[in-house]
């Protein structure tokens, strides 16, 4: 029992990283910077566009997983807070002249208080009822959201005047005014919101999400106070979203209530499901789904109306054989692909094949 | 220390404790009786997941009935459950250090008093590997190494040998016994299993419908005609 202890002190709680560790670390970089150097390079206008909206979604399934995948709270209002950051972006940038870095950062703080203002009631539920009320609200704000519209560089509180002619376009930052150059803005704002995920997860609130999630009364009794740290991720959750909302009001210049109907976040929830919500790189595998797939069947000429059919049985797949989503079964499944093949052209030399 | 005095917990119709009174003073102490006795409820109460309809628990000169949950945890009241609760997707340090951090005891020793915690469980196994990869009695060392870490008072152990094996549940009961002397902690153990109350408790107390029916030496206790009765039943 001595000599076991004694191995497991200090030299190795030295959190070194382990071989897996890092070639994960080396995928994830070489991955990043192909990305943004060689990806808008390569892609086309129409695809540079779909990847911005991708990079856009990856922060609303990153807050979606976190909630789902870490704390266990099923939101399905995740378009509407992401509509009430890109309005309030969209405000901002008509109104000041502020720059953008400081907008998207105003329009992440505003999202948060409104998804406070929903958080502080709603979270006395669980479960399916919070499902429903987070649904409800959605609805409610997408009726709010037709009535007094995005703004169109109005004046007043709301900023909207149905009477323009020449609706002026939302701006993007003068640094990255060109499409691909704003692909690339919009990779590093979502590189920033994942690094900042990825620093509650590993410190003190994501161990305290992880406890609420495996047993509310064993967290009380760990001295946990859970009504606190499930507003936390409430409130972390709007907040990425809410940037993320303002990337998106630079990214299509035009903004429409009917850009964000409430059927939206029942999708969002599918996808983020499918990709997988106990790994980072679900939100990204969510997001390719909502965005690029569609754009990949319009370019073919197929209706991507199909797709509600696919993610229907994709999240029933999911959900039966792989809880974990698809970042974590490809990996796992090219793995044994790969043992598989390696195997077979081991054999064949040696004749014993057939 | 831990006095109880007038403990009364009812659901609806039932009394689940019937004003029951009670004394530990040090060491670890037992707590038994049958199915339905009251012991889990008497546990709840200490952990404020159930609200008493009368009574008082003074532990150690304070009023413990009074704090907030959470907040007993960082005044040293610990607790495992009956369904073993170590977290899985987290490793066996992180699993010590949460409870660590929550009982405001600085970040400073974090690291010493979570070692020190896992070699007092003598758990056989790397800090950093994951909870879901470890077995049964290896997670039941983690929810005790998160019952002594930093500085507990009460810990509070339910039915912590459940469904291990005789060689695991012997040293699980060698560590359950040390707890008081390692941590300076009061430890009540409610467990069926008669072997390891008698392995780690000097005293023990009986429950039986909600009321207090023998406590003392457990050896003692464990020959008290009421106590063979209310397990054997009357005939």
């Amino acid at each position: 029992m001595r000599a076991t202890l004694e191995r497991a002190s200090p030299a190795r709680i030295a959190r070194r990283p382990t071989r897996p560790q890092l070639i994960k670390g080396g995928v994830t970089a070489v991955l990043l910077l192909f990305a943004f150097f060689a990806l808008p390079e390569l892609l086309s206008l129409y695809y540079v566009d779909t990847m911005t909206q991708v990079a856009v979604y990856s922060i609303v399934t990153l807050a979606l997983g976190l909630l789902v995948g870490r704390v266990g709270l099923y939101s399905l209002g995740q378009a509407a807070v992401l509509a009430i950051g890109a309005w309030a972006a969209a405000r901002l940038l008509f109104a000041t002249t502020q720059p953008y870095p400081l907008v998207l950062l105003e329009a992440g703080l505003i999202t948060m208080l409104a998804g406070l203002l929903i958080g502080l009631p709603a979270l006395r539920l669980r479960g399916l009822y919070l499902a429903l009320i987070t649904l409800m609200l959605a609805g409610s704000i997408t009726v709010v959201l037709a009535t007094v519209n995005f703004p169109n560089g109005g004046h007043g509180f709301l900023g909207y005047n149905g009477g323009l002619l020449h609706i002026p376009p939302i701006r993007r930052p003068s640094i990255a005014a060109s499409d691909p150059a704003y692909f690339r803005y919009s990779m590093v704002v979502a590189v920033l919101m994942f690094a900042l995920v990825l620093a509650h997860i590993k410190t003190r609130p994501g161990r305290a999400w992880a406890a609420i999630r495996q047993s509310e009364p064993a967290a009380l009794a760990a001295g946990i106070n859970i009504w606190f740290y499930k507003l936390w991720a409430f409130a972390l959750a709007s907040f990425i979203t809410g940037v993320a909302g303002g990337v998106l009001a630079g990214a299509i210049h035009y903004l429409y209530s009917i850009n964000f109907p409430t059927q939206d976040s029942i999708t969002l929830l599918a996808v983020t499901l499918m990709g997988g919500v106990f790994s980072l790189w679900g939100a990204v595998v969510a997001a390719l789904l909502y965005q690029f797939l569609p754009a990949l069947l319009n370019n073919w000429g197929v209706s991507a109306d199909w797709l509600i059919i696919l993610f229907g049985v994709g999240v029933l797949q999911v959900l039966t054989t792989a809880p974990a989503g698809l970042a974590d079964q490809v990996p796992r499944d090219l793995a044994r692909l790969g043992r598989f093949l390696g195997r077979r052209l081991r054999r064949r030399p040696g004749g014993d094949a057939e | 220390m831990i006095e109880v005095d007038g403990l009364t917990v009812r659901y609806g119709g039932v009394t689940s404790l019937d004003a029951m009174s009670l004394t530990f003073e040090q060491g670890t102490c037992g707590l038994i009786g049958p199915n339905g006795a009251g012991k889990t409820t008497f546990f709840n109460v200490l952990s404020g997941f159930v609200r008493p309809a009368a009574g008082t628990v003074r532990a150690f000169g304070a009023d413990l009935l009074s704090m907030a949950h959470y907040r007993r945890a960082r005044w040293g009241v610990r607790r495992t459950f009956q369904t073993e609760q170590a977290i899985e997707e987290l490793s066996v340090f992180d699993n010590v250090a949460m409870v660590h951090e929550h009982a405001r005891l600085g970040g400073a020793s974090r690291r010493g008093d979570v070692l020190d915690a896992l070699t007092f469980t003598g758990l056989d196994a790397d800090p950093e590997t994951k909870v879901r990869t470890l077995g049964a009695g290896q997670r039941r060392l983690v929810e005790v190494a998160r019952a002594v870490v930093g500085r507990p008072r009460l810990v509070l152990l339910d039915e912590p040998a459940a469904g291990l094996p005789d060689e695991e549940t012997r040293h699980l009961a060698e560590v359950i016994r040390r707890i008081p002397e390692h941590t300076g902690a009061l430890a009540i153990l409610v467990d069926h299993d008669m072997s390891l109350v008698s392995a780690c408790c000097a005293t023990t107390a009986v429950l039986d419908f909600g009321k207090l029916i023998a406590s003392g030496p457990t050896a003692a206790v464990l020959r008290d005609e009421a106590v063979i009765r209310a397990y054997l039943g009357v005939a």
